[in-house]
């Protein structure tokens, strides 16, 4: 253990999504880290590049019925139905702990109309602590009959500009992969004025009980993620990077800092880690001192030079 | 630090019958922070398939920092934990939950159904600690077990009559103890007002004790079981219904709830 700390201490992890600078690229992937308390018996909070809370909706919001989860071949199927404690209390209640850990937090946002994630950002705009904004735009706009609005570039386009005019941090777009082509969403999001794109969000799917006939889940579909999403979720950070010019942050099956390293090659500038957490909650500590290790080793001047460095012959 | 994640080696592995296994792990943090109806989550594999850790209830803490869990095989994750050897290692994260609130030793009772059983060894074990022996009658805290068959459920019950406790027994088949129900054992013990109930097993036994309770405005904490997948309030998989609206959390809110704040169904 003693060498790796060493090495996180010497090697430059630094990166910067739009103005926003971070002391490494390892950042908590939204409803997979609570608000952050939860894991502070089990990793470094200070030493992460950022923090990234459960979706915070306008009002509170209680969730679907269980089942809610239900494991998969490597990964992990959920409909926990976007539950949270809503915005006014995540300011009062979450923000002042994750606000004195001086690190960014990153507060992912969702709603069911462009009006209601216009006026979160509204809500979220000067509350110290927040680094930036990450839209999830992989809700259904109840408007449109239902339809997410990552699916529809116009929809995306819509909600990055009301967003982005009442924000005065980076705001960042979380992209749906459940899209015939990702690329289209996200070229439309950046002419939009986002600052950066992460992705993916998890890829529905379901799982069926053979024995009683049922779905697994309660809500019958639900979105996976985990190990088994890795190989999609690169090829999308792949097509992404190449297509935009913004920063896009990695996110799919992250468990280990070569998997970050992966992305990072791929075309991300940062990455998250998710359902790694809840395997092991000391996840992101490991993934950090594994890419210091490996910038040390391989006598980086910083782990920039990973960026986007993928040899295609 | 209250909880932990740590590597611990199994130091002894008893079949119990075929698919009972009970596990003792030298586990000193998690077992110096345990509190009865607490769990811990075991990493059944180093690998990816199954991904998640899977929860069970800590069923002893003894001496020198030992744990241990007793489970049932039931699918994969169980199955590959009845494989562990002695002097392997594991990864347990614990102790999580919020575990029973116990009351006076003299007015508990316990009731247990199936692996169940598993939480209620601890807080036997503590209510005994808890009262001075000259004061209390070795019959205190009442317990009442129930399981389908004698293999299951003799080696449990003799657990409690070593430590010191009285156990009232009943098997679906009737192969030991009362031919029946734990719930009948309950009804017909006549249990004084006051009593309060402490209760773990499969869902439909502890609806039919909440109504019991419900009923007689007794006392009763349950022990619910959910999928999880974090077992630390992160994930928000673990929900159950309340009977006021929403949902707790089965992980962070219990998993030991007051029965009448939940949502029963049958
Ligand atoms: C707080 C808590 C404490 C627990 N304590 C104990 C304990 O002390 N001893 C013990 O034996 N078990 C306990 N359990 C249940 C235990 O976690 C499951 O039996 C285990 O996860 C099954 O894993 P598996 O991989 O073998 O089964 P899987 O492959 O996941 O499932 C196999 C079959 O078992 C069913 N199953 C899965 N989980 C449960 C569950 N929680 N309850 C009922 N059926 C289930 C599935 O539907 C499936 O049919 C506890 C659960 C919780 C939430
Ligand atoms: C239980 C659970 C809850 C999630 N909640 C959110 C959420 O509220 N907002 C969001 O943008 N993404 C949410 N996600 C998606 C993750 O942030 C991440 O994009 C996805 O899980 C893929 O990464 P992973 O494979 O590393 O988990 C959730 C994922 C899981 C497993
Ligand atoms: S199991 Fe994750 S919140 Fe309870």
């Amino acid at each position: 253990m003693e060498p790796l700390i060493m090495a996180t201490e010497k090697a430059d992890l630094r990166v910067s999504i739009g103005s926003l600078a971070l002391q490494n690229p390892v950042m908590t992937a939204s409803g997979t880290f609570g608000y952050g308390r939860e894991f502070e018996d089990f990793v470094k909070l200070r030493g992460l590049g950022a923090v990234v809370v459960k979706g915070i909706s306008l009002a509170p919001r209680a969730g679907n019925p269980p089942p809610r989860i239900v494991e998969t071949a490597c990964g992990m199927l959920n409909a926990i139905g976007l539950e949270n404690t809503g915005v006014d209390r995540f300011i009062s209640d979450k923000m002042p702990y994750l606000a004195a850990l001086g690190v960014p937090v990153l507060v992912n946002i969702l709603g069911d109309s462009v009006e209601e994630y216009r006026q979160l950002a509204g809500r979220l705009a000067g509350i110290p602590g927040i680094g930036a904004i990450e839209v999830n735009i992989s809700c259904p706009n109840v408007k449109k009959g239902g339809v997410a609005f990552g699916t529809d570039p116009q929809m995306a386009a819509a909600v990055t500009a009301a967003v982005k005019g009442c924000s005065q941090v980076p705001v960042i777009v979380k992209l749906s992969p459940n899209v015939t082509d990702i690329t289209v969403v996200a070229r439309a999001v950046e002419e939009a004025g986002a600052d950066a794109v992460s992705l993916i969000n998890t890829l529905i799917g379901m799982a069926i009980d053979l024995r009683s006939r049922r779905p697994r889940l309660a809500n019958v579909i639900g979105g996976l993620s985990g190990p088994a999403i890795k190989p999609v979720a690169l090829r999308m950070v792949y097509q992404v990077a190449r297509a935009v010019a913004i920063p896009v942050i990695g996110i799919g099956g992250i468990a280990t800092a070569e998997d970050a390293m992966e992305f990072m090659l791929a075309g991300a500038t940062a990455v998250q880690v998710g359902t790694a957490n809840f395997v092991n909650p000391g996840a992101c500590d490991e993934v950090i001192a594994g890419i210091a290790a490996y910038v040390t080793e391989q006598k980086m001047g910083s782990v920039r030079e990973l960026i986007g460095a993928l040899r295609v012959c | 630090m209250s909880q932990f994640q740590q590597k611990v080696e199994l130091i002894c592995f008893e079949a119990l019958t075929e698919d009972i296994v009970r596990l003792t792990f030298n586990a000193p943090k998690i077992a110096a922070m345990a509190r009865p109806g607490q769990f811990v989550m075991v990493q059944t594999s180093p690998g990816k398939d199954p991904l998640l850790r899977r929860p069970f209830s800590i069923h002893q803490v003894i001496r020198d920092g030992h744990l241990q869990i007793l489970f049932k095989v039931l699918g994969k994750g169980t199955e590959l934990l009845a494989q562990v050897r002695v002097g392997e290692q594991l990864s347990l994260l614990g102790p999580l939950g919020n575990g029973f609130t116990p009351g006076s030793p003299e007015t508990a009772c316990l009731v247990g159904g199936g692996m169940g059983i598993a939480p209620l060894l601890f807080l036997a074990t503590r209510f005994l600690s808890k009262s001075s022996a000259a004061e209390v009658s070795p019959k205190m805290p009442m317990v009442i077990l129930g399981a389908r068959n004698r293999a299951e459920l003799e080696p449990l019950v003799d657990d409690f009559r070593k430590v010191g406790v009285d156990v009232l027994a009943a098997t679906d088949d009737g192969s030991f103890g009362h031919h029946g129900l734990v719930t009948d054992v309950l009804t017909k013990s006549n249990l004084p007002p006051g009593f309060g109930i402490y209760c773990c097993g499969p869902h439909p036994m502890m609806a039919a004790i909440a109504r019991l309770c419900q009923q007689e405005s007794r006392a009763c904490q349950v022990s619910v079981e959910t999928v999880m997948a974090c077992g630390m309030g992160a994930c928000l998989g673990c929900a159950v219904p309340l009977k006021a609206g929403g949902y707790a959390h089965v992980c962070s809110d219990g998993p030991i709830f007051e029965a009448e704040k939940l949502l029963w169904s049958l």
